[in-house]
């Protein structure tokens, strides 16, 4: 393995890639006529344009991929993915990761402020669809002055909105990574997603969508969809090796507090989680996963079946959200359209994030698919 | 190159669609791309074998070949190979059905646990080792000891008909023995089947 090492401090960048003389018509009918975009990006577009790599985030995600923001602590969210000598190569590949449309970390969304209205869009924003996230990617793309990807790439949500990409556009690309991700939710997905989003619409604090307007928070309900879907997230092995069932550090006291250290750890992941996201993005972004049905449609896999790309499927074994079902299911068709494949099903006692994490057999696959796309 | 590869090599059609069960590192693949511009796909359950296969560029997915083979649907490819792996799956009968559903022609190979040696060496009470069965009795792949009449005969139940056959010495080489020789002459075998 070659030395890896961090990208060091990066920063964020700024686009409007739709404007009232060229709005975004959406798939489900409504457009919008200003979409800004805040996305980063590492490493060197070579002189041929053709090293480009492509990262689309899961449903909490954002810009911030890899390296560390001026000041900041932590990296950003697949840095062990992406840096100098990590399978995202960056001395080797132009890596460009946005914040989706829909989402609240610079990119336009429905906490955003309609430009008609002068108030946040709140439930008036439009409903999305998985194919207006590759609208927005592409839009992105070509303001970056590239015409051919050299992947595409993402994990859970990451890589559903691969794989519309890929199906719809697979000319846009040479490869497409998708990792953990499904092209069908299953009813207890679905149930999972409904019961985050009752628990935020439910919160007096949401008021119809116009809490920013009325100064209020959905904090409560936020709380509660936030510490449910990270259950999701984690097998029971993952819990039981994390956190057993020790105690906080002021001790068991039988009473119904933050008692068990899960607890605590579940309070600490709702609280950050409230800095950092909004309610209305978390509705909206988790309502396009749950209709996310690419192969409803017999000819789904015509345009992709034509065009010589690769795709990298990668599964978890203990991944209980998207299980390796879902991307065998993502494999059966598109082997039988004739898509040159490669599946992986790593083994994993981590659950659905151990695709955000530095599991070696993960990390080679990838970096082994990556490194012959580009040769 | 493995030897008995070079024979595949010639049998598969220019330009056809193969897929590998059992691919290994996808030596074989790669020639067939390289050489007869194959639309290549391979399946493969070693993890080792399988990322080694990534790295040659061969599209490999890591699939149970006795319970996963449905994905690739009827009439999907030209051509299935299957190399010295029927021996190690656990239904033979199966795999071999569920090829002849994915492509019209499928080519398989396979050690022959009646070839001399291995005969004298159960003769002699212990378990065969030889060029084409070189394991241990405890750590073999194998669970399935076949010669090639008893494969033949199974070829017969499911109505499969052998078009081309080639009998391998153990060094891997195309041997021109008359076929009656074969079940006590050969190390191994390669057929072209197709379903009647």
């Amino acid at each position: 393995m070659p030395q890896t090492s961090s990208l060091g401090e990066v920063t964020s960048h700024d686009v409007q890639v739709f404007s009232p003389e060229d709005p975004l018509t959406l798939q489900r009918g409504g457009s919008l006529d200003e979409v800004h975009v805040r996305y980063e990006t590492y490493g060197n577009l070579n002189a041929a344009r053709d090293n480009a790599i492509f990262i689309a985030h899961a449903l909490t995600g954002d810009a911030h991929s890899a390296g560390f923001h001026p000041g900041a602590r932590k990296p950003g969210w697949w840095d062990t993915m992406i840096g100098p000598g990590k399978p995202v190569d960056t001395n080797r590949f132009f890596v460009i990761t946005p914040n989706i449309l829909g989402g609240c970390q610079g990119t336009t969304g429905p906490a955003s402020v309609n430009p008609v209205t002068g108030q946040s869009y709140g439930l008036d924003f439009p409903v999305l669809d998985m194919g207006d996230f590759v609208t927005v990617h592409r839009r992105l793309m070509s303001h970056l002055g590239i015409t051919k990807l050299l992947a595409t790439m993402g994990g859970s949500l990451g890589g559903m909105q691969v794989l519309q990409w890929a199906l719809s556009y697979p000319q846009d690309m040479t490869s497409a990574v998708i990792i953990a991700a499904s092209s069908r939710l299953t009813a207890q997905n679905i149930a999972f997603s409904a019961v985050a989003r009752e628990a935020i619409m439910r919160d007096k604090g949401f008021a119809d969508g116009h809490y920013v307007e009325q100064g209020t928070t959905a904090s409560t309900g936020m709380s509660i969809a936030r510490m449910m879907a990270h259950i999701t997230y984690l097998s029971e092995d993952a819990f039981a090796e994390k956190f057993g069932r020790e105690p906080q550090s002021s001790g068991l006291s039988h009473g119904f507090g933050a008692d068990f250290a899960v607890e605590s750890y579940l309070r600490h992941q709702a609280e950050t989680f409230l800095d950092r996201f909004d309610a209305l993005s978390y509705i909206y972004l988790s309502r396009v996963m749950d209709y996310f049905d690419p192969f409803a449609d017999p000819d789904s896999c015509t345009l992709i079946g034509q065009h010589p790309m690769h795709v990298l499927l990668a599964s978890f074994s203990s991944d209980w959200r998207f299980s390796p079902a879902h991307s065998q299911r993502i494999l059966g068709h598109l082997v039988r359209a004739g898509v040159p494949t490669t599946y992986k099903e790593v083994a994993s006692d981590m659950g659905h994030d151990s695709f955000l994490m530095a599991i070696p057999d993960y990390l080679d696959t990838v970096a082994a698919f990556l490194e012959r796309r580009a040769s | 190159m493995r030897r008995d590869f070079s024979l595949i090599t010639r049998w598969v059609w220019e330009g056809s669609r193969v897929l590998d069960l059992g691919c290994g590192d996808g030596t074989l693949l790669k020639t067939l791309a390289a050489r007869k511009h194959c639309r290549i796909q391979g399946v493969e359950m070693d993890a080792g074998e399988h990322v080694a296969a990534i790295r040659k560029g061969v599209p490999v997915v890591q699939l149970d070949i006795d319970a996963d083979l449905d994905m690739f649907g009827e009439n999907t490819y030209d051509v299935v190979l299957l190399s010295r792996t029927l021996q190690a799956v656990k239904y033979p009968d199966k795999v071999l059905t569920a090829m002849l559903k994915i492509a019209p022609i499928a080519i398989v190979s396979m050690p022959n646990f009646g070839y001399w040696k291995n005969r004298l060496r159960l003769l002699s009470g212990r378990a065969p080792i030889s060029k084409d069965l070189p394991f241990q009795w405890y750590e073999s792949p194998n669970v399935h000891f076949g010669s090639l009449k008893d494969l033949e005969t199974l070829f017969e139940s499911l109505n499969l008909e052998i078009d081309r056959y080639v009998p391998l010495a153990p060094s891997g080489q195309a041997s021109w023995w008359p076929k009656i020789w074969r079940n006590w002459a050969a190390g191994a075998a390669l057929y072209e089947l197709h379903a009647r």
